[in-house]
């Protein structure tokens, strides 16, 4: 008789799952599956909505990554309506879009899939959070990375209305101009953003790499997948977030296409399971072989591994100099190990921050002609951006009077659907032999969705220092090292 | 239940100088009309809000008529222009959440019209019983 | 020292936000991590299901719920939690008033599964498979949640005791209602958390609204620039102020866009919607049945406008079944 396991709802991701494991009579595992148990329909309820006010309806997709559907979302709108922006409001959007990439892929190292690195994957429940991140890293620094998210969403909210759901973005541009000041204030705040991007990095090495039990994790064979992988090039096929073509790379690392998003539906198709809500992206050359990895299979990978996999470097100096290293210390490319995606996001928070930096020193940001009003009816339109978790295509069509008669959206999280799938029962196989099973070994399940950071990776809460808090610091193997606590506690 | 059974409940709100009086006229000079619209009397047919209209829906009613003076005869001068662009604007809506349009209706009827109070009304009981009832908040 | 409170957050059919909003509180969260205990918060913390169904009823002091209803799972864990919970606050529009989810208040769950998983073209499903319920894969039954027709807004599943306002709420709302409830000062059960008055009080350009306005055009964001200092509504632009709750400090209006309603009506109005629409008639100029359906017509999406966060708990609360559009 199979035994079945079941992990609901599945934690520290943005969004419901849910895991069941079915073990055979030996105890081993037979099949897992990640369910993703609820809809919302947004590609149906958007019909007949008024496209412009779709940057502020699609946002509500995620609220998590919000900025990156409000900006995908006002690139449609530009394709829609025939209208170029001006260049001062492409890089007044590409300014806002790397503040949130930088704050987001941040949340996510010191909160959301970093807890089981830094805290470590056996760790109890109760400790596998912030509580055990800032115990683990300490109290200062749990302060520096509650002030460094705080700085860039502050500025967010300054430049786009709100930073939980920005509204300045219309097709031909943003709604207004920056203010000077505020601009100065951030060209003062960048370098302490760049410095605490190469922080992260630090910790990454010093908690993770230094250690070898996570190594050895990172490059386990069943947190490693061989897929292809999609992700967005500049024009001199570096990694970009706001706009640019798709690459894809096959397993062997191999260049499939370089397409403009505009051609997705040449490449990318969608394969419905009735086992979960939501849909499969797979390429339609080599097609979709089911839930396997491989050079015939067309699922692929999408997220911060699968851009720098795809890519030929960074954009920015310090991070291709990280880029480098990474690349080297785990045997060169396509790295297919999941896990190595921390490493690779925290790359990407640093290239954000140093393009913020470029862009608030560049003179253009605060020419005031930032929208240019349509003057053509709008037919159809596709836009793309690259959100923390992978690529974001939205499509749109609409009536003369722009009222939406079609709303596609291939949302991040979906491109790694398969892939997580694929993820979630190999590590099963892996960690679950003869029918043992604990919360530590079902964590370590769990951890390999959340590498992906899967678009339902969402927010914990924050410990600045002033408060009295106790938190206890612990060997991998859970034998407590020390208990730091401050006042009162 | 057979639709021939059912019987349409609608609720006319009409207003105080013109069309209430019609109704009164219509009463006294023995004009019998379909008794399936009760008449809430209002000082101008400019008072009725909107959520007056969708109330009376989600409360149960299958329909509602709206009343008042002819544009220029309004007592209170703007009152039935309000009333019309209010009235217009709630008719897209209403269409929007598939409300039928023979269920709610505006008709200017003036002080001395009693015969277009029954014919307004007999009309209209006469399309809601084939239309059925309402009940779409309540499903 | 006496047993910290426990506090629950949730999730129904919502998007995330409201957890940021949370997090947003930044220092303060400490305050009330240090005074609560924190027994559930998918999100961030690995409680699962099973530890909640293990605790005795009404041992929860407040379960913080977000997100509209509309699978069963979400009901049945709404339910769960108001049998363990005392206090339960609906948090952020979707719980509130339905939300932007609300909108599919428009289909029916033919409609939706149609458009998700047959007509958008990426699709390749010409076997025409849908989600199922119960599903059988490699010999393994399978189940999801059921996906109702209808979103409901949380007090139309359970008994609501107080409503945070907001999409996603603003953390300063947040804390002020954290604090009542820490202090025992909250106002009568029912109350919705913010001030009872409407947007166009608080606004930066509420100067420039004059008395009476009289509209011969309507604008959309789409084609028409806005002018950053005068009053939406002054301009033509349709803004929800006058039909919406203060308390959001007005970003979007500082972000120079006008606002869509996502705090909810004021107390003594039951139809969001419909409050705005009669509002907004009251400034149109034309006097005649064809020039006002001019004017209208420039209105290119009334529901979806007026009801952009609130169909679900609107008097009509859905588009009529079956009538096809
Ligand atoms: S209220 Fe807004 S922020 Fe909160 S869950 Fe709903 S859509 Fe997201
Ligand atoms: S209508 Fe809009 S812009 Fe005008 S005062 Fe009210 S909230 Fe402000
Ligand atoms: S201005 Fe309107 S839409 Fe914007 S946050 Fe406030 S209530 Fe919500
Ligand atoms: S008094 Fe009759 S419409 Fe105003």
């Amino acid at each position: 008789m199979t035994q079945r396991i079941t992990i609901d709802p599945i934690t520290r991701l943005e969004g419901h799952g849910k895991i069941e494991i079915f073990l055979d009579d030996r105890g081993e595992v037979a099949s897992a599956y990640i369910q993703i148990p609820e809809l919302r329909g947004f590609e149906r309820f958007c019909l007949g909505r008024p496209a412009e006010e779709m940057p502020r309806i699609t946002e509500r997709i995620c609220g998590v990554c919000p900025s990156a559907h409000h900006i995908a979302s006002a690139r449609t709108l530009d394709s829609l309506y025939h209208v170029d922006p001006p260049p001062a409001a492409h890089k007044v959007r590409e300014l806002f879009y790397n503040l949130f990439m930088f704050e987001d892929h941040t949340l996510h190292f010191y909160f959301l899939g970093g807890p089981d690195f830094i805290v470590g994957p056996g760790a109890p429940a109760a400790e596998r959070n912030v509580v055990g991140v800032i115990g683990k890293v300490g109290l200062e620094i749990g302060g520096k990375v509650i002030e460094a998210r705080k700085i860039a969403r502050a500025f967010m909210a300054e430049m786009a209305g709100k930073v939980v759901h920005p509204v300045f973005g219309l097709p031909g541009g943003v709604s207004k101009p920056l203010k000077a000041e505020m601009v100065d204030r951030l060209k003062a705040a960048a370098p302490g953003l760049v410095d605490f991007a190469q922080f992260s990095l630090k910790a990454f090495a010093d908690i993770v790499l230094k250690n070898q039990v996570y190594v050895d994790t990172i490059l386990a064979d069943h947190y490693a997948h061989r897929t292809h992988y999609m992700g967005t090039v500049d024009a001199n096929g570096r990694v970009t977030f706001y706009r640019g073509r798709l690459r894809v790379i096959d397993p062997s690392g191999t260049r499939v296409v370089e397409f403009d998003p505009s051609d997705y539906l040449t490449y990318i198709g969608e394969h419905v399971e009735p086992w979960s809500y939501i849909k499969f992206p797979f390429l339609k050359r080599p097609g979709w072989k089911g839930f396997v990895d491989g050079p015939q299979s067309g699922v692929f990978r999408v997220a911060p591994l699968a851009r720098l996999n795809v890519a030929d470097g960074m954009a920015t100096p310090r991070a291709q100099e990280h880029y480098e290293q990474m690349v080297q210390t785990l045997g060169g490319k396509p790295v297919h190990s999941t896990l190595a995606t921390h490493w690779a996001r925290l790359i990407e928070a640093l290239q954000a921050t140093e393009a913020v930096q470029v862009l608030a020193n560049d003179p253009e940001i605060l020419d005031p002609n930032v929208r240019r009003l349509p003057d053509r009816a709008p037919t159809e339109g596709i836009g793309a951006v690259e959100a923390p978790r992978g690529t974001l295509i939205h499509h749109y069509a609409t009536d003369p009077n722009g009222l939406l008669t079609m709303v596609n959206l291939i949302v991040a999280t979906v491109h790694n659907a398969a892939p997580i799938q694929m993820s979630i029962e190999k590590a099963a196989k892996g960690v679950i032999h003869g029918g043992q099973v604990d919360d530590g070994l079902l964590n370590q399940v769990e951890m390999a969705f959340r590498a992906y950071d899967p678009c339902f990776g969402c927010a914990t809460h924050t410990l600045p220092g002033e408060m009295p808090l106790t938190a206890v610091v612990r060997r991998s193997d859970g034998s407590v090292v020390t208990t730091l606590s401050r006042g009162g506690a | 239940m057979a639709t021939a059974a059912f019987e349409p409940r609608i609720v006319a709100f009409f207003c105080n100088w013109c069309t209430y009086t019609a109704s009164d006229l219509a009463g006294t000079a023995r004009m019998t009309y379909e008794p399936n619209a009760p008449v809430v009397r209002v000082m101008c047919s400019g008072r009725i809000d909107p959520q007056f209209v969708m109330k009376a829906l989600h409360e149960g009613a299958d329909g509602v008529l709206i009343g008042g003076c002819h544009p220029g005869d309004c007592h209170y001068q703007e009152g039935n222009y309000k009333a019309l662009r209010r009235f217009r604007l709630l008719k897209r809506v209403l269409g929007q959440l598939g409300v039928e349009n023979e269920r709610v209706r505006l008709e200017w009827i003036s002080a001395s019209e009693g015969d277009r109070v029954q014919h307004v009304i007999n009309e209209m009981t006469g399309q809601l019983r084939a239309l059925g009832p309402f009940n779409g908040a309540r499903s | 020292m006496a047993q910290k409170p426990k506090v629950a957050f949730y999730w129904c059919a919502s998007c995330g936000g409201c957890e940021e909003a949370v997090v947003d509180l930044e220092e303060r969260i400490l305050k009330v991590v240090d005074a609560v205990d924190i027994v559930l918060w998918p999100v961030a913390m690995d409680f699962k299901r099973k530890d909640i169904e293990a605790m005795e009823d009404g041992s929860i002091a407040v379960a913080f719920i977000n997100g509209g209803v509309r699978m069963s799972e979400q009901e049945e864990w709404v339910h769960l939690l108001r049998r363990k919970a005392q206090l339960v606050v609906a948090f952020g529009a979707c719980a509130h008033l339905g939300g932007i989810p609300g909108l599919a208040n428009l289909s029916d769950r033919q409609q939706v599964f149609q458009t998700v998983y047959s007509d958008v073209p990426s699709l390749d499903n010409q076997a025409g498979t849908v989600p199922a319920v119960q599903s059988r894969v490699n010999g393994y039954d399978l189940h999801l949640p059921e996906f109702w027709d209808d979103v409901k807004a949380l007090n139309q599943v359970i008994d609501v005791d107080y409503y945070l306002p907001g999409c996603a709420p603003p953390p300063d709302l947040i804390w002020k209602a954290i604090e009542a409830i820490l202090a025992g000062t909250l106002p009568p059960k029912g109350a919705v958390l913010s001030p009872n008055k409407a947007c166009c009080d608080d606004c930066p350009r509420k100067d420039t609204k004059p008395d009476r306005i009289e509209l011969t055009a309507i604008k959309r964001p789409a084609t028409h620039l806005a002018d950053p200092e005068t009053c939406f509504l002054a301009q033509g632009f349709i803004c929800m102020g006058p039909a919406t709750r203060q308390g959001c400090g007005m970003p979007c209006i500082e972000g120079n866009m006008p606002c869509r309603g996502c705090s909810g009506p004021l107390d003594d109005v039951f139809d969001q919607g419909a409050k705005f629409l009669s509002a907004f008639a009251s400034i149109l100029a034309p006097k005649t049945e064809a020039e006002i359906d001019a004017l209208l017509d420039q209105i290119p999406d009334p529901v979806g406008t007026f009801y952009r966060f609130s169909l679900p708990v609107s008097l009509l609360h859905r588009r009529k079944p079956g009538v096809r559009v």
